[in-house]
């Protein structure tokens, strides 16, 4: 599937929000922050995946995109139980 | 239909964008949460569903990605959320919003 | 989580609901119909569903009624309305120069007693317009307000709030 210019802007607002994120996960400042965006990062690189199978038009892309999604929750699921800090 | 599909995928997009510029803008953590989960969950939905119009044979797992971020990044959220709770942070508050409350106003530190 | 340890055992007609799950899970990932991958999700589901149900004991909270999948979609119509203007709600304060946030904290009660029940009443309130739930207690949910404006009663809110989405979760969750 070629791109049409449409989505050559999809595809470049996905890229800058992509940036717009890390940017708050290099400047933080406190680590919640980081998981934060780290988690928002990861959902939209989640969508940007089934964008890319669509584009290579190829359905394997939607495995890893599953995948992909399923290891981040989980990541940051355990990042968050982590600084908890033990249970109340 | 391709019409259609790219509007969705505009739409996607956009909120993608304004969830990461709500992240960078947003004062505290747990307003971060709010506007990263929020237009975030929504911008995915939409671009997948975008995605759906424009291959419908792949529904099925379309279906699955979009109903596993729908039932997950909330709970994501929330546990970053009650961590940063029982950590001890207060929410950020406007320091003119109310002289008698109670707590006490805390400074940003990410200026 | 040792609120999830006094979940009910569960019986047989939510063993079958899992299988149900599990099975209908399996297709959508195969994405087809032919008659192979029918017997062989159908095994997998049922092994799956024998080994893990025991600690699936988060199945409990769901009412396997008749008209329960009619509240499931009611629930959904009305959730993905309150997701969509919960966004345009939020893009208006991000895109708006002065950042019109007021944030506090309120607790709201829950009616609905089961793990489930309440975890979807969370992430239901987390979605919605403004609120973000920080945390579970029994069953009080601390609710995260982005604009607490002055005059506002939010603990009327909020219980509205919990209310319109227990209505219809009431329905097929306990």
């Amino acid at each position: 599937m070629t791109l049409n210019p449409l989505e050559l802007i999809v595809a470049a607002m996905l890229g800058v929000a992509v940036l717009l994120g890390l940017l708050r996960l290099i400047f933080g400042p406190t680590a919640p922050d980081r998981i934060v965006s780290a988690d928002t990062i990861s959902v939209i690189i989640t969508a940007g995946l089934t964008g890319l199978a669509a584009w290579f038009g190829s359905a394997l892309y939607l495995d890893v995109a599953l995948i992909y999604g399923i290891l981040a929750f989980v990541g940051v699921v355990a990042l968050a139980r982590t600084i908890e800090g033990g249970r109340q | 239909m391709r019409l259609l599909a790219d509007l969705f995928l505009l739409i996607g997009a956009a909120f993608a964008l304004l969830g990461a510029l709500g992240l960078l803008r947003m004062p505290d953590t747990y307003n971060r949460i709010q506007a990263g989960t929020k237009a975030v969950t929504l911008g995915a939905l939409s671009f997948i569903l975008g995605i759906g119009l424009l291959y419908p044979e792949w529904w099925a797992k379309l279906l699955v990605i979009a109903g596993f971020i729908l039932f997950t990044n909330p709970v994501g959220s929330s546990s970053i959320a009650r961590a940063i709770h029982l950590a001890g942070i207060q929410p950020w508050q406007r320091a003119s919003s109310d002289p008698l409350a109670l707590k006490a106003p805390q400074e940003d530190k990410s200026a | 989580m040792d609120n999830i340890s006094r979940e009910p055992p569960l019986t047989l007609p939510h063993y079958l609901f899992i299988f149900a799950t599990v099975y209908l899970l399996w297709l959508l990932l195969v994405g087809e119909l032919s008659r192979q991958e029918l017997i062989l999700g159908g095994l997998v589901s049922l092994v799956v569903t024998l080994v893990s149900a025991p600690h699936l004991l988060i199945f409990g909270g769901v009412k396997l009624r008749i008209d329960a999948p009619l509240h499931l979609l009611r629930y959904l119509g009305y959730f993905f309305v309150a997701l969509i203007r919960a966004n345009l709600d939020m893009a208006r304060r991000i895109l708006s120069p002065s950042l019109p946030i007021n944030p506090c904290m309120v607790e709201v009660e829950t009616g609905l007693c089961s793990t489930l029940g309440r975890l979807m009443l969370a992430n239901s309130i987390t979605l919605t317009p403004g609120t973000l739930s920080v945390d579970v207690q029994e069953n009080r949910i601390l609710v995260h307000w982005v604009d607490a404006s002055p005059g506002v009663d939010l603990e009327a809110a909020t219980r509205e709030i919990a209310a319109g989405f227990e209505r219809h979760l009431g329905g097929f969750l306990r």
